[in-house]
């Protein structure tokens, strides 16, 4: 069966409500349900909160810090879910979405609530009885502003759906923070502020060769909105924002020599791409593709940096201030 | 004779038997992993795991 007839199979049994698909056996696997949890996504999550949590001051044993990275990466995964379980509907319209298991008949969108509610609960309850409070209290307000701000009260309704929608991406670097230290401070902030600010640069780069497929679904994604000459001169502008801030944790002194070396390379190749993003004739095909894919590079050289150069007690900082 | 016929509910093909099997498998190691992640933070923490002031 090609792809198109399965999706259009699935549409309509999900318009009918399909009483008959929900006696059915389900044909889902484990692996289906790991599908669901997003774990591309889940596995960025859970590395800047491993960062959060490793430049943080203070100690935390391994087992609990274990403990706080699963449940923060379950978080995300009931997140995932929740999403999945909302956007059924559009992600069957749309190529690169519509072989999840919702769009694909493969779990019920019912059973897909349930999974997310499940596991955002357990996520929250174990992190706030086995780590602390605070960091329970901010996995829980990411879960939220991601599943009800985001993508119930934005994805389809305004273009700057995934600029306010950045919020909850940004959290986890702070949510492993506040695992160590039990409260927050400029650092992990300036971590959010990192994350938040390469969000839009990141998705509009990848909706500009998507657009077809957003307006299809009735996302209202800048491209399809504004057009393809804005979301280009939006994806300059924020670059611009992005790169100074990606340099920031090293001006602030919270970060090394190795880090700011770098923040300022990766980052004029962050805006050579836009520039070329903005520069590109139509159809914005290459110079979009190449900047999604380094600007996935360039949260993950930034974060690794840090990563290597903090953790760990701050062990290379070490070696470096002896030699 | 023969009686009525029996009514043998809802039967599983191999696909949906394999699948089930995956899932069931799934949810042990989940439910063993928890177990063994609470053992572990109790051993770690102590007496302290049960003081959790707000």
């Amino acid at each position: 069966m090609s792809l198109i007839s399965e999706v259009a199979d699935l549409r309509s049994r999900l318009a009918a409500g399909s009483p008959l698909a929900l006696a059915e056996p389900s044909p889902a696997t484990a692996g289906d349900y790991v599908a669901l949890m997003k774990p591309r996504v889940m596995s960025l999550v859970v590395f800047t909160a491993l960062t959060g949590l490793a430049v943080a001051p203070g100690h935390l044993h391994a087992a609990v810090g274990f403990t706080a990275l699963l449940c923060i990466a379950v978080g995300a995964g009931a997140a995932g879910a929740l999403n999945m379980w909302y956007d059924a509907d559009i992600d069957a319209m749309m190529t690169r979405t519509a072989r999840r298991p919702v769009p694909m008949g493969r779990i019920q969108p019912g059973e897909a609530l349930a999974f997310g509610l499940t596991l955002a609960g357990f996520a929250v309850v174990v992190l706030g009885l086995l780590v602390n409070a605070l960091a329970a209290a901010l996995l829980a307000f990411t879960i939220f502003f991601y599943i009800a701000i985001y993508t119930v009260g934005l994805k389809r309704s305004t273009p700057q759906n995934i600029v306010i929608g950045g919020v909850a991406g940004a959290f986890p670097p702070m949510i492993g923070w506040t695992a160590v230290t039990g409260s927050l401070s400029l650092e992990p902030v300036l971590l959010f502020l990192i994350i938040f600010m390469w969000t839009p640069p990141h998705f509009w780069a990848l909706a500009l060769y998507r657009t077809e497929d957003y307006a299809r679904a009735g996302i209202p994604m800048l491209p399809v909105v504004a057009g393809d000459r804005s979301t280009r001169r939006h994806i300059m502008l924020y670059t611009l924002i992005l790169v100074p801030l990606g340099v920031a944790p090293w001006l602030a002194g919270f970060a090394g020599v190795l880090y700011g070396g770098i923040a300022l390379v990766t980052g004029a190749i962050m805006l050579t791409l836009a520039w070329q993003v903005l520069n590109e004739r139509h159809p914005a095909e290459r110079a979009s593709r190449n900047l999604f894919a380094f600007s996935i590079l360039y949260l993950f050289l930034l974060f690794a940096t840090l990563l290597v150069e903090r953790g760990w007690g701050g062990l290379i900082t070490r070696l470096t201030e002896r030699v | 004779m023969n009686g009525p016929a029996k009514d043998e509910g809802i039967v599983l093909t191999e696909a949906q038997k394999r699948a089930r099997r995956s899932r069931s498998i799934a949810i042990a190691l989940s439910l063993a992993a928890l177990v063994v992640l609470f053992y572990v933070i109790t051993l770690v923490k102590g007496p302290i795991v049960l003081v959790r002031p707000l």
